[in-house]
């Protein structure tokens, strides 16, 4: 397991690829590619399609439409047996007939690798996910930790060249899910393996994820890092599901090559955009990029500047959360971090202010309903 | 109600309870003296003993060789039942189709069909075929009335199972008759295991149906003791009692500790 | 007993139905095809060929039927095969009832003791069993012995009505005992307990509570015994009389004595016909309780 890693992983490549079950379509068309030695997470709500999409992959659920290629080579025709991918699975899925060894050089035997080879594999696997000394065990004499990091072992011990991994924290408690993720990254950078990971954990993919993929409603709705998804989300859906945002709904408008909403609080600007003019939409903004200035002072000097009324506060420790009532009746956040928190109280009357320049106007779609913004906790 | 008369209650139902088991039970060990008695007769308590009914059992052919036959027929009907009846629990809850319940209905029928209407039926038709009197006539006749007590426990031990090891499998690399061989069947040889093992019991206790397949080149166990029953008042019909009582006891005891041991191990 | 969930299971619609890859429908018909071969050949065949005797056999058409259900002394065995059925059924009831709720309330170690001394007789011979109760019940036999000692001089128990209902109960217990047991441990006991804090005596608490719950196991334990009773051949043929006889004894003379196929078949076909009848009853009753559970547990919860 050393060697030429960067070498190692294979790319995957989707295309048009669609899963229907009868007239209900699970995965509509979708268009992606993992690149060799990528970590790449498939990251949406329950029944988004992400698991269905992985599932092809695999080769557990058969494909309705498209092209499913390993390096370029088509696979959609080959049991999941025969094509050499590892997986990790939510609940574990170990044998519990089995020793943890014998769970780990399991893939071993079905390859026929010879015996001391088989045992020095499955030793070095053990060892890399810190459990060289418990082999002689059942699984069901393990923790649930312990029980997915031989989960893990089995699923890399015949370094097959993608990896798949199936919400494998998702039955753990938070801290050790936070010590996994950190050991997940440190196997990816050693092995060059790609690794497909499906989580609906937005924090968990922001921490693992060389790219991310967001999943809705069986499409894909943007891919990117971490980066691009945060800064520069392109839907609504995107910006609200990765993290937090505060939305400003109006009808949009095109000026000066920036872009705009007429919304009931005044024209506001932005500097990107993707809406069309007329179009309904909203303006995105991140609840940490607004400031609050209070409103016994003239209008303040800023690109964008919008009146509302403190309602409520929840304290966070390291920063704080502020819920704002626009005259419209709707509500967005304001996010003040330890150090530069205003003197604003619920009740009290503020001008919100922000820059166009961390502000996105984004098409809502004629149907799109505006998602309720709350103050749940992340 | 007072403290007191809870206690009371609690004691009534103990006695009654301890009278049930011994009424469960009890009666059939009585076969134990008696064939020990010295007299050729049925008479109970026996006045002396002897064990010369042992000695009559095993030098008569006609009470060996119904021994042997119903041993014979039971093995295959345990290894025919249970194949067949494990295809089917894997066929019945392993996908969906139609016409699924008819069929789940179609297999557990023969329970509740009453037995001596298929009997006479059986009758009818291995007369035609000439099976009367036949190994193979003996053995599809019980595996049919096996077949329930093979379906139901190997279901239940599949539904118990959970499929995702299967997937786990397959991405290892295993094909579908690895997966079957290494991770499925040995994750639901409790339920097979007790499912050959009902089937067994099913066919060597059978009367009703040997009874009119039987021929007198074939007879079986039961059927030995109950035209013994009727016929005579011999003793040896209670040595071959006690020692049938003595092989599901221990057959039973044995299946009860195997599934609770593997219940303890996962 | 997994047999009750396996005939009540109500028909869940189809997950992912759809139409199955050929390759699919043809390896599950390979899973299937040796019971069915089986069924078909060993069952269903013999059941058809009693079908068709009873309307052929001496002559085309409905006789034996009409002499069946004309004849007053074929009724009368009818009715008591049924009465027979009724009356095992009724003193299995009240002896595995108060048992069964037992092995609900032991402890641990206790419940499987309960648990082995209901299963070895089980799985003890029928043939045993009933050989065992010839010896008890005989003439002059030790339980006439002792009656005879309390007063009550020359019972005739073996080969009597009495004689039968005493063996069969005792062979028949434990097919009520499971799924009995089976039903009442799913019983939540605290909602007893409830009942009691809200100032029920533990006797209104049992039949407002206890009894209505464990009624689909009520239902399921009798309808296993009384139609096992209805068609039960050994134990009647050997602790009965020729005079008390019951349907399946008839069926028995009627084919190995008298060579009357188109009767004995007359006689399958109201036994079956009637056993069918009295598990769909049966079947659909536990069912709609089952239902007004569930309904119940989700109106306690929502």
């Amino acid at each position: 397991m050393s060697a030429d890693l960067s070498a190692h992983g294979a790319s995957i490549t989707l295309k048009g690829l669609t899963k229907r079950y009868g007239d209900a379509t699970a995965v509509d068309a979708i268009d992606l590619e993992a690149r060799p030695g990528e970590f790449l997470t498939l990251l949406g709500p329950s029944g988004s399609g992400k698991t269905t999409t992985l599932n092809m992959i695999a080769g557990f659920v058969d494909v309705t439409e498209g092209e499913l290629l390993i390096d370029d080579k088509p696979v959609h025709s080959l049991p999941p047996y025969k094509r050499n991918i590892g997986m990790v699975f939510q609940h574990y899925a170990l044998f519990p007939h089995m020793s943890v060894a014998d769970n780990v050089a399991y893939p071993l035997h079905q390859r026929k690798v010879a015996k001391a080879e088989r045992q020095r594999l499955v030793a070095e696997a053990l060892k890399t996910v810190g459990l060289a000394h418990l082999g002689h065990r059942r699984p069901a004499q393990l923790s649930g930790g312990q029980q997915q990091r031989v989960a893990l072992a089995r699923a890399m011990v015949y370094s097959p060249r993608v990896l798949l991994m199936d919400e494998p924290l998702g039955a753990l408690d938070k801290k050790l899910r936070d010590t996994l993720q950190l050991e997940i990254k440190r196997i990816h950078a050693e092995l060059g393996t790609t690794f497909v990971y499906v989580t609906h954990d937005q924090d968990e993919a922001l921490v693992l994820s060389d790219r991310i993929a967001v999943f809705n409603d069986g499409r894909i709705e943007q891919i990117g890092t971490a980066t691009d998804l945060y800064e520069r989300p392109s839907t609504v859906f995107v910006a609200q599901f990765l993290g937090e945002s505060s939305l400003f709904h109006g009808e949009a408008i095109s000026s000066g090559g920036g872009y705009g909403v007429h919304s009931p609080g005044g024209t506001l600007r932005a500097q990107r955009g993707n809406a069309s003019s007329g179009e309904p939409a909203a303006l995105v903004v991140r609840p940490e990029r607004i400031r609050l200035v209070p409103t016994d002072g003239a209008e303040p000097t800023a690109d964008n500047a919008v009146r509302g009324r403190v309602r409520q506060e929840i304290y966070l420790g390291n920063s704080r959360k502020l819920a704002i009532d626009l005259p419209d009746g709707s509500q967005v956040l304001v996010r003040e971090s330890a150090g530069d928190i205003s003197a604003s109280r619920p009740g009290d009357d503020v001008w919100l202010t922000f820059r166009a320049e961390h502000a996105a106007v984004l098409s809502t779609g004629p149907s799109t309903t505006a998602p309720t913004t709350n103050l749940g906790v992340h | 109600m007072t403290k007191i008369s809870v206690r009371v209650w609690r004691l009534v139902l103990a006695a009654f309870c301890a009278l049930v088991a011994l009424w469960l039970v009890a009666p059939s060990l009585i076969v134990i003296p008696l064939s020990l008695t010295d007299k050729p007769s049925f008479a109970f308590p026996p006045t002396g003993w002897s064990t010369r009914w042992y000695g009559n059992f095993f030098d008569d052919p006609s009470w060996t060789g119904a021994l042997l036959s119903s041993v014979k027929v039971g093995l295959l009907v345990a290894l025919v039942a249970t194949a067949a009846g494990t295809a089917t629990a894997v066929a019945l809850t392993r996908s969906k189709f139609r016409g699924q319940q008819a069929v789940r209905g179609l297999v557990l029928a023969p329970m509740i069909v009453p037995v001596i209407v298929v009997a006479v039926g059986l009758y009818a038709l291995f007369l035609k075929a000439q099976l009367l009197g036949t190994t193979f006539g003996f053995v599809v006749a019980h595996s049919v009335l096996a077949l329930p007590f093979v379906v139901i426990p190997v279901t239940a031990s599949l539904q118990g199972f959970d499929r995702r090891l299967e997937n786990a499998a397959a991405i290892c690399g295993a094909n579908r008759w690895s997966t079957f061989r290494q991770v499925t069947l040995p994750l639901v040889a409790p339920g097979v295991v007790s499912g050959a093992l009902f089937a067994f019991v099913t066919s060597f206790d059978e009367v009703v149906m040997a009874l009119f397949i039987q021929s007198p080149y074939l007879q079986t166990l039961p059927v030995k003791m109950y035209s013994s029953v009727t016929r005579d008042t011999d003793p040896t019909i209670a040595a071959a009692a006690t020692l049938i009582l003595a092989f599901t006891t221990v057959a039973t005891l044995t299946a009860t500790v195997y599934i609770a041991r593997r219940n303890r191990v996962r | 007993m997994a047999v009750i969930d396996a005939l009540t299971q109500s028909t869940r619609p189809g997950v992912g139905a759809g139409r199955a890859a050929p390759s699919e429908r043809w390896g599950r018909l390979a899973l299937l095809a040796p019971s069915i071969i089986l069924l078909i050949g060993v069952f269903v065949v013999p059941l058809a060929i009693m079908l068709v005797r009873t309307f052929t056999d001496p002559h085309p058409g409905l006789e034996n039927l009409t002499w069946y259900l004309g004849d007053a002394t074929q009724r009368r065995v009818l009715v008591r095969t049924f009465t027979t059925a009724a009356k095992v059924t009724a003193v299995c009831l009240l002896l595995g009832y108060p048992y069964a709720y037992a092995m609900v309330a032991a402890g641990p170690k206790l419940r499987a003791v309960l648990t082995l001394l209901v299963l070895v007789p089980f799985w003890t011979s029928l043939m045993v069993r009933t050989f065992a109760w010839v010896i008890l019940l005989q003439d002059n036999g030790p339980i006439q012995r002792a009656l005879a000692g309390i007063g009550l001089d020359n019972l005739h128990l073996i080969r009597s009505n009495v004689g039968v209902i005493i063996g069969m109960s005792q062979i028949l217990l434990p097919f009520l005992v499971m799924p009995l047991y089976a039903v009442m441990s799913t019983i939540d006991r605290r909602l007893v307990l409830a009942s009691s804090s809200l100032g029920a005596r533990p006797i209104t608490s049992f039949f407002r509570v206890w009894l209505p719950l464990s009624l689909p196991g009520i239902g399921a334990g009798s309808l296993m015994v009384f139609i096992s009773s209805l068609g039960f051949y050994v134990t009647p043929a050997l602790l009965g009389s020729p005079s008390d006889a019951l349907v399946s004894q008839q069926i028995y003379t009627q084919v190995s004595g008298l060579l009357q196929w188109g009767r004995a078949g007359a006689m399958g076909l109201v036994l079956l016909v009637a056993t069918f009848a009295i598990l769909a009853v049966l079947m659909l009753s536990i069912r709609r309780a089952a239902r007004r559970q569930t309904r119940q547990a989700e109106d306690a919860t929502s």
